[in-house]
């Protein structure tokens, strides 16, 4: 491998990382209080509120059921909006978070599922706050199905990117296909999927690794 | 200390509404421990969760330390909770906390600093036994610890009441007996008022000053303890007690009895309960009055650390002597039986 070689899958490594790093950073950062909300506002939920529950299940289901190829090109006045540009990695990372939120708020809902109902008894029973509930106990109980969903997530995000790729959005899958498809560089090519391979196999074992030291089951 | 009023409890279901409650009300005097005794699906859990307003009652009054928490508002419901502990079948403890986290939880809720928490939790899991185990998870815990953890979690804010909704049906007989300590330990020191549910009649038997036993909704029967035990009233009662007490005849003899008596003999069913439950009254029955009895079955048990027996015997003489003997037993405050059934077998046969 020449060193000039190195050095591309090196930058669209970084790129990648900037572009799956901030998206699923920023779609957790919504994601986790919209899969909390989802949760506290279902039938029998501490503030149960039907209307909006339904409300937001559809938007999320809306969201999630759009390909991803699709809702990056829909989006692109909006991307421009807030990135300033529609080509990029500054640019891809809106259209990956759009899709991070309601793929984390789905799995945040799931792994808050899991928590047993007599503890959120328990601690309503202590005279807790629905926020002192969220916070105190589904939140840590919850943990390490979070975590294993923003693993997910992370993954998933992973394989976004590299369609993002395909439409100037830089990192790896934009190397592949330039390089490995367009100038028909097959060693280029299977650099790129060696390296998303070794990839999605560290974020995967972190993220096992991280739900084992966190569950206390 | 507690005051139920005229409560109803209806849950709407799919498949129609569901009473759970019926108009049921109770006094609970502070430092009593209270059982309540039902089979499944009586309405006892809705009854101990109506207490802390888990449940809202349908109709009717909740009152606790003279406050109406129907009437309260969610932030003084809060407030109100703090005087109620609360322990679980399934204990219910956070997994992701350690022994004594969980036990600082209700007073991390009520905001105390770090350094009162301590104060306050490690007494705690020394008085349930639990000071070398404050690091653990409670995934490393039996179930007997875990329902210690439980316990004083539900007393870290010092409450005035402690409910138990089946507090001892996840454990084994003999951490059930441990806990049932435990928790009449804590009522003497801390002159706790507790309500208790639980489907064995052994746990009551074992604690409870009170009793009421639970059927469809209502309470069809309450009193002392000892008096519900001795003197059941109601026909589910008496099958609750009676496998405890002894009642019924074991199998094996009641297959040998037929429902024709033979010559004199009768059966007697002999309740030794009250001041003369202890004396040596059926070997003077025969040696004073030359009485044949026959002892076929018998149990001698203590209830709220008061003695009481059940003796079924057979007794064979003239109709003079059985009566006079009816009457001895009478004069000593001990109930007898007729049983209609009479032994048929011969004596030897027994
Ligand atoms: N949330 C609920 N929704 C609908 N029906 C309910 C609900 N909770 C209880 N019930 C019904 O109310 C009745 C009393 O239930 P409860 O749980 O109080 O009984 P229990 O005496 O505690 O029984 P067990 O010994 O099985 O715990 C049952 O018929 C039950 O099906
Ligand atoms: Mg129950």
């Amino acid at each position: 491998m020449s060193s000039q070689l190195i050095a591309l899958l090196f930058e669209g490594l970084l790129e990648t990382l900037v572009m799956v790093g901030v998206s699923g950073g920023i779609g957790a950062l919504f994601g986790i209080p919209l899969g909390v909300i989802l949760i506290l506002t279902d039938r029998g939920g501490i503030l149960q509120n039907l209307a909006i529950n339904r409300v937001l299940g559809l938007i999320i289901n809306a969201a999630r059921s759009t390909p991803f190829i699709i809702l990056m090109v829909a989006i692109i006045p909006f991307t421009r909006l807030v990135a300033g540009t529609s080509i990029g990695t500054a640019a891809a990372i809106v259209p990956l978070t759009i899709a991070a939120i309601p793929f984390i708020a789905r799995l945040v809902e799931t792994a808050l599922r899991e928590v047993p109902s007599g503890l959120i008894e328990a601690a309503d029973a202590m005279g807790a706050t629905p926020l002192q509930i969220v916070v105190k106990v589904l939140l840590p109980e919850a943990l390490p199905g979070i975590v294993a969903g923003l693993t997910i997530t992370f993954v998933s995000l992973i394989g976004y990117s590299a369609m993002a790729g395909a439409v100037g959005g830089g990192g790896l899958g934009d190397i592949g296909i330039r390089y490995g498809y367009q100038r028909f560089l097959p060693e280029v090519m299977l650099a790129v999927v060696l390296v998303l391979i070794v990839f999605v196999q560290g974020v995967q074992s972190a993220g096992d690794r991280l739900v084992r030291k966190l569950s206390h089951r | 200390m507690i005051e139920l009023q005229n409560l109803t409890k209806r849950f709407d279901t799919p498949s129609g509404g569901v009473e759970a409650l019926r108009n049921v009300s109770l006094t609970i005097n502070q430092g009593e421990i209270f059982g309540v005794i039902g089979r499944s699906g009586a309405g006892k859990s809705t009854l101990i969760r109506v207490i802390n307003l888990l449940e809202r009652p349908t109709e009717g009054k909740v009152i606790v330390a003279g406050r109406d928490l129907t009437a309260l508002s969610a932030a003084e419901l809060r407030a109100a909770r703090r005087d109620i502990g609360m322990i679980f079948q399934h204990f219910n403890l956070l997994s992701a906390r350690t022994v004594f986290d969980n036990v600082a939880l209700p007073l991390e809720l009520r905001g105390e600093s770090r350094a009162a928490i301590r104060a306050k939790v490690e007494p705690l899991l020394e008085l349930v036994g639990l000071s070398d185990k404050a690091d653990r998870y409670p995934a490393q815990l039996s179930g007997g610890q875990k329902q210690r953890v439980g316990i004083a979690r539900a007393l870290a804010t010092d409450p005035k009441v402690l409910l138990c909704d089946e507090a001892t049906s996840a454990l084994d007989p003999e951490t059930t007996e441990q806990i049932l300590k435990l928790i009449k330990d804590i009522r003497d020191r801390l002159n706790l008022t507790v309500v208790l549910i639980t489907h064995e009649m052994a746990v009551v038997k074992e604690i409870a000053d009170r009793v009421a036993v639970m059927e469809q909704g209502q309470i069809i029967e309450q009193g002392e303890t000892f008096d519900v035990f001795t003197r059941p009233q109601h026909a589910t009662t008496r099958s609750f007690v009676a496998d405890l007490i002894g009642f019924d005849l074991p199998p094996a003899l009641q297959k040998r009895l037929s429902a024709q008596p033979v010559g004199n003999s009768h059966l007697w069913r002999i309740l030794f309960t009250g001041p003369h439950a202890d004396e040596p009254v059926i070997a003077e029955l025969s040696r004073n009055l030359g009485l044949d009895l026959n002892i076929l079955h018998g149990r001698i048990d203590e209830i709220q650390g008061r003695p009481f027996g059940v003796m079924v015997v057979q007794a064979r003489g003239d109709e003079a002597k059985l009566i006079a003997a009816k009457s001895y037993l009478a004069s000593k405050q001990l109930t007898v039986e007729e049983l209609e059934d009479v032994i048929a077998i011969d004596r030897a046969a027994v």
